[in-house]
């Protein structure tokens, strides 16, 4: 396959960036994106220019870490992967396609397509986890039956990679779907509620420092998600919300 | 050895005044030296065959130089005393000291393995020692570097300790360290099942899986805190798989006759990680913990024979930093990326633990690599990592190539469909050499005899390098079991087809959907393609029981260290090691380190040893960006890949060894004068961290070579051609068993071997077989 790629470039944070043209051929349909972006790379490389960055690691779909924006679209045109899962089969000869880092306000650029989500750890720390100490001498795991069905929600809540394509995806650049999730996961577990109220509110305040944008019901996210986290989340979010609220 | 001592002496038999003075007596060398094994000063007479008298002896001659043990008074005393001179010159302590202490095969390698029955090992171990109180805890620093599931659990822990922890990885956050790829499941003695599992007999399997070349008094410490780890994470509100009475559900694993691997869907590295990752925020929100994100751990500093502190590299700017403490933690995970194709993340690397390693601590079994069975084969030259596909298929999968030569060149070229060969044309080769275990072997067994049907020309890609493993028995298994159970028409195909796969779906699906997102086919209708590749590495830096490495003060955890899988891991014990260590065993040990540090105070980073440490990173960096080459990274990372899987592979031998050692080196030093590194050092430069890493991947390679080549022996993952059975099986000798651990002398040619004795008082040591 041949193809034309327009990159973001952008040296660091306190340049101004620009899409950047570069041609490719000899493109094998199995190769994955990130695959094709490495040949890219050894040829810029030998070339004498300096190669794109771009974030990534397990290349399993995993991680998290990969985060380009594919002609308009968060991990690219196929659903439910991430973009070291899209294979250049999804694209024709010929195509034109363009790759972009993540954009919003709480993900500044660092360099190229690689953008800063430490917004989200900072989330996390206001209130996401339970606590306990880590000393072993807990409750028999069995003390405590869990419905199938609620393990079940909860470990499809907790499946969130921390990606952040539903900011990325998100017109209001809201990540109350992230949010959400990890809110979604304790809430629905009885080990979870004795901080339920502290975490939302906690959680929720942290999210709107970090200047994430509120959510409109549009559902692009969930459209987007890698993983497929439902919606319902950022319902079951907000429930939480005012429940909280309402007990004070 | 700082004791040992060499005099001269008369050896006498009874009291020296019970001699007269015209009595003769041989001369004999006297030899001090400190028993390993007791710590006790000893000595050692040698007699050198000189006799002399008593009037003749000048008891005083070590007072000065011109004086000689025999006087002048003695006709022949220039000769004798001559010979005196000449056999302290030979005497060869070493050679000596070899036979005197056989049971310690290194002076330097204590493994500080308690005394006791081996079920009360940990129980008095932490009885006895030492403490460091709350309010201490509060002045030391302890550095973890890797945020996986060891340096995770590590960093939470000892936080909630109250030690002040610095915690360091080099992904943009804890979250996405490697461990969080893991899919199958965790180990744990529970016996939920009733199905006969106990803490021994985790232990055992372990033991017997590692084919007896783990440590036994770790691996029972494993087995022992494994069911506190399910406790912990349960608490955690990590979403376990539950059956519908609400209760834990498992399921089971290679090597092992029971079920007790719990798991949450295909992805319970990730909810196990998550669970430590939110650990770890509660810890960093209170401002116990101080993480730094996007830094890469670039040497340790060791200040007066203890490590102190590491230097790092912030790689969003570029800049050189001293960190220091009073304790340094490695839970960096393994080095499998040394084979450039591996299931291993991409920036996966041996960096922090080489560095480790060149600062002194040792580098145990780095041969001991585990090839994974089930992962996706190869597609091209463009790959630039391998998927695996969890071992937990293999519960319900089954592998086969077929019978037939012909078919299967019919397949690799294309022209034959899998699901077109007949049941009686298959060979379900597991299931044929292994009838007890059957497609749950371990995984060293399961790759090798994938291997053995390739090479012998049946695979079933284009390349001849994949084998089935196809899930069409399962799914009509299933489905006559739903169709029973609703007392639908058994006799309706499709209907048996269609809820067969609801089933697997349910059991497999996210799998099932990578796959087919990678290769574009549906493992609904036709079998998988699977072949081996390099997964885990078992090898690592050697530790003591308390995890400590040489160095004191430097801490090894999780994949990073060598001690509990011996030389083959079985299925879901890497998460449940990796937990093991960072929770439950470092946090308590390494307290009786740290209590001879509540008076040090704060390390200071301006000292002379952080100043040598910094300036060769900045060297090595600085030699990188200036390099004039003309090649990237990625050209000698795949190179020493290449080398390493054909030469020190699946299967090795003394000729390919050698020639990869040679290879190894010749590569090293093109490296060196070739390679080219854009950009700038002060910047975000991924390619300068790759050649970093590269740097080092090239020197293990060559150890890797090394172990592999003084290791003649078959164990677990490290198969020597020379050293099968007759049915190709491997082969042990009872002269192995012992752990390699090299000690860094320069080049890695020059490493030297220690060995520590590896005693099995609770096992048998068997042949491992599982047919």
């Amino acid at each position: 396959m041949n193809l034309i790629l327009k990159i973001w470039r952008q040296k660091n944070a306190r340049q101004k960036g620009k899409i950047v043209k570069y041609p490719i051929s000899d493109i094998s349909p199995d190769m994955s994106f990130l695959e094709m972006l490495d040949v890219l790379n050894i040829q810029l490389i030998e070339l004498g220019e300096e190669p794109v960055a771009f974030d990534h690691d397990c290349r399993e779909g995993i991680c998290g870490s990969c985060s380009l924006y594919i002609n308009g679209e968060a991990h690219g045109p196929d659903r439910r992967v991430t973009t070291c899962q899209l294979h250049m089969r999804k694209f024709k000869d010929g195509d034109t396609i363009f790759i972009e880092p993540f954009r919003a306000k709480a993900f500044p650029v660092i360099k190229d397509l690689v953008v800063d989500r430490s917004a989200f750890d900072r989330i996390q720390h206001a209130g996401g986890f339970i606590s306990i100490n880590t000393s072993g001498n807990t409750q028999d795991g069995n003390a405590i039956p869990i419905s199938k069905h609620a393990a079940d929600e909860a470990m499809d809540a907790a499946t969130c990679i921390g990606c952040g394509a539903c900011v990325a995806t998100c017109k209001n650049s809201s990540a109350m779907l992230f949010v959400g999730a990890k809110v979604s996961q304790y809430a629905l577990l009885p080990q979870g509620q004795v901080e339920a109220p502290d975490r939302v509110q906690n959680m929720v305040a942290q999210m709107d420092l970090e200047g994430f944008g509120n959510c409109t019901n549009t559902g692009a996210c969930e459209v987007e998600c890698p993983k497929g986290i439902s919606l319902e989340n950022i319902a079951r979010m907000n429930r939480e919300l005012i429940k909280s609220s309402l007990k004070g | 050895m700082k004791t040992k001592k060499i005099t001269y002496s008369l050896n006498y038999r009874k009291p020296k005044n019970s001699y007269l003075s015209s009595d003769e007596l041989m001369v004999c060398i006297r030899f001090y030296y400190k028993c390993t094994k007791t710590n006790k000063a000893k000595i050692i007479k040698k007699s050198t065959g000189v006799k002399c008298k008593l009037q003749d002896w000048d008891s005083n001659w070590h007072k000065s130089i011109a004086r000689k043990p025999i006087k002048e008074t003695d006709p022949n005393h220039k000769r004798k005393n001559k010979i005196l001179a000449a056999k302290v010159k030979n005497f060869d302590i070493d050679e000596i000291l070899k036979k005197v202490q056989p049971k310690s095969f290194s002076v330097n390698l204590k493994s500080g393995i308690p005394e006791g029955p081996i079920a009360l090992k940990w129980t008095n171990h932490k009885n006895k020692i030492n403490l460091v109180n709350p309010a201490n805890k509060r002045l030391i620093d302890v550095i973890v570097v890797g945020t996986g599931l060891a340096g995770g659990s590590a960093a939470a822990t000892l936080a909630e300790l109250g030690y002040n922890v610095k915690a360091f990885c080099f992904q943009d956050s804890p979250r996405r360290a490697h461990s969080i790829a893991a899919q199958g499941g965790i180990n744990a003695a529970k016996n939920y099942q009733g199905d006969g599992d106990s803490t021994y007999r985790l232990f055992y399997d372990t033991v017997k899986g590692g084919d007896y070349r783990s440590r036994e008094a770790n691996v029972y410490r494993l087995a022992e805190v494994s069911t506190n780890i399910i406790d912990q994470c349960v608490a955690q509100g990590v979403p376990f798989a539950r059956d519908y009475g609400g209760l834990l559900d498992n399921r089971s694993f290679g090597g092992v006759l029971v079920s007790r691997t719990f798991y949450a869907k295909g992805q319970t590295g990730q909810q196990l990680l998550l669970g430590a990752y939110s650990a770890m925020n509660r810890q960093i929100g209170r401002g116990k913990i101080k993480m730094y994100n996007r830094h890469e751990m670039l040497d340790v500093v060791i200040v007066d024979g203890k490590a102190r502190g590491i230097i790092t590299r912030n790689l969003i700017t570029g800049e050189i930093e001293r960190h220091s403490a009073h304790a340094v933690v490695l839970g960096t995970g393994g080095y499998g990326n040394v084979f450039y194709l591996s299931t291993n993340a991409m920036g996966s690397n041996v960096t922090a633990a080489w560095k480790a390693h060149k600062r002194g601590a040792f580098f145990a079994n780095p041969c001991y690599t585990q090839i994974h069975p089930t992962c996706i084969p190869v597609s091209g030259d463009h790959q630039s990592k391998l998927t695996l596909m969890s071992e937990s298929l293999r519960n319900d999968g089954r592998i086969w190539v077929p019978k037939k030569l012909e078919d299967a060149k019919a397949i690799q070229n294309k022209t034959l469909k899998p699901t077109a060969i007949a049941e009686e044309d298959r060979d379900y080769f597991l299931e044929r050499r292994y009838p007890a275990f059957g497609n749950l072997v371990p995984r060293d067994v399961a790759s090798r005899a994938a291997k053995e049907r390739c090479d012998a020309g049946f695979g079933v890609n284009a390349t001849g390098e994949a084998v089935y493993l196809d899930f069409a028995a399962a799914i009509d298994r299933y489905g006559k079991e739903q169709v029973y159970i609703k007392g639908l028409d058994e006799k309706d195909e499709s209907l048996v087809q269609s809820l067969g796969k609801e089933v697997v779906k349910g059991k497999y699906g996210n799998l099932f959907q990578m796959y087919e997102k990678i290769v574009d086919e549906n493992p609904y209708e036709t079998p998988m393609m699977i072949y081996p590749a390099v997964h885990y590495t078992m090898g690592g830096i050697w530790v003591d029981y308390n995890l400590q490495t040489t160095v004191p003060g430097l801490y090894a955890i999780g994949e990073a260290n060598f001690s509990d899988h011996g030389a083959n891991r079985l299925g879901a014990s890497a998460l449940m090691q990796g937990l093991a260590d960072g929770y439950f065993v470092l946090p308590y040990t390494i307290g009786d380190y740290l209590a001879d540090d509540i008076r040090t105070g704060p390390i200071p980073t301006d000292t002379i040893e952080f100043e040598e440490a910094e300036a060769n990173v900045r060297q090595q960096i600085k030699a990188f960006i200036n390099n004039k080459g003309t090649k990237p990274v990625d050209y000698f990372h795949k190179k020493l890949g290449k080398i390493m899987w054909n030469k020190c592979g699946m299967a090795r031998n003394e000729k390919d060894l050698k020639e990869a050692i040679e290879e190894i080196s010749a590569l090293r030093e093109s490296f060196y004068k070739e390679v080219r590194v854009p950009g700038s050092a002060d910047e975000f430069n991924e390619e300068l961290a790759k050649a970093g890493r590269v740097a080092d991947f090239l020197e293990l390679g060559e150890l890797f070579a090394k172990d592999a080549l003084a290791r003649e022996e078959s164990a677990g993952g490290h198969f020597r051609e020379e050293h099968q059975t007759k049915e190709g099986e491997a082969k042990r000798r009872k002269e192995f068993q012992f752990v390699s651990a090299w000690e860094y002398k320069g080049a890695p040619k020059d490493a030297k071997l220690h060995k520590e004795a590896l005693n099995y008082e609770d096992i048998e040591v068997k042949e491992r077989s599982y047919k």
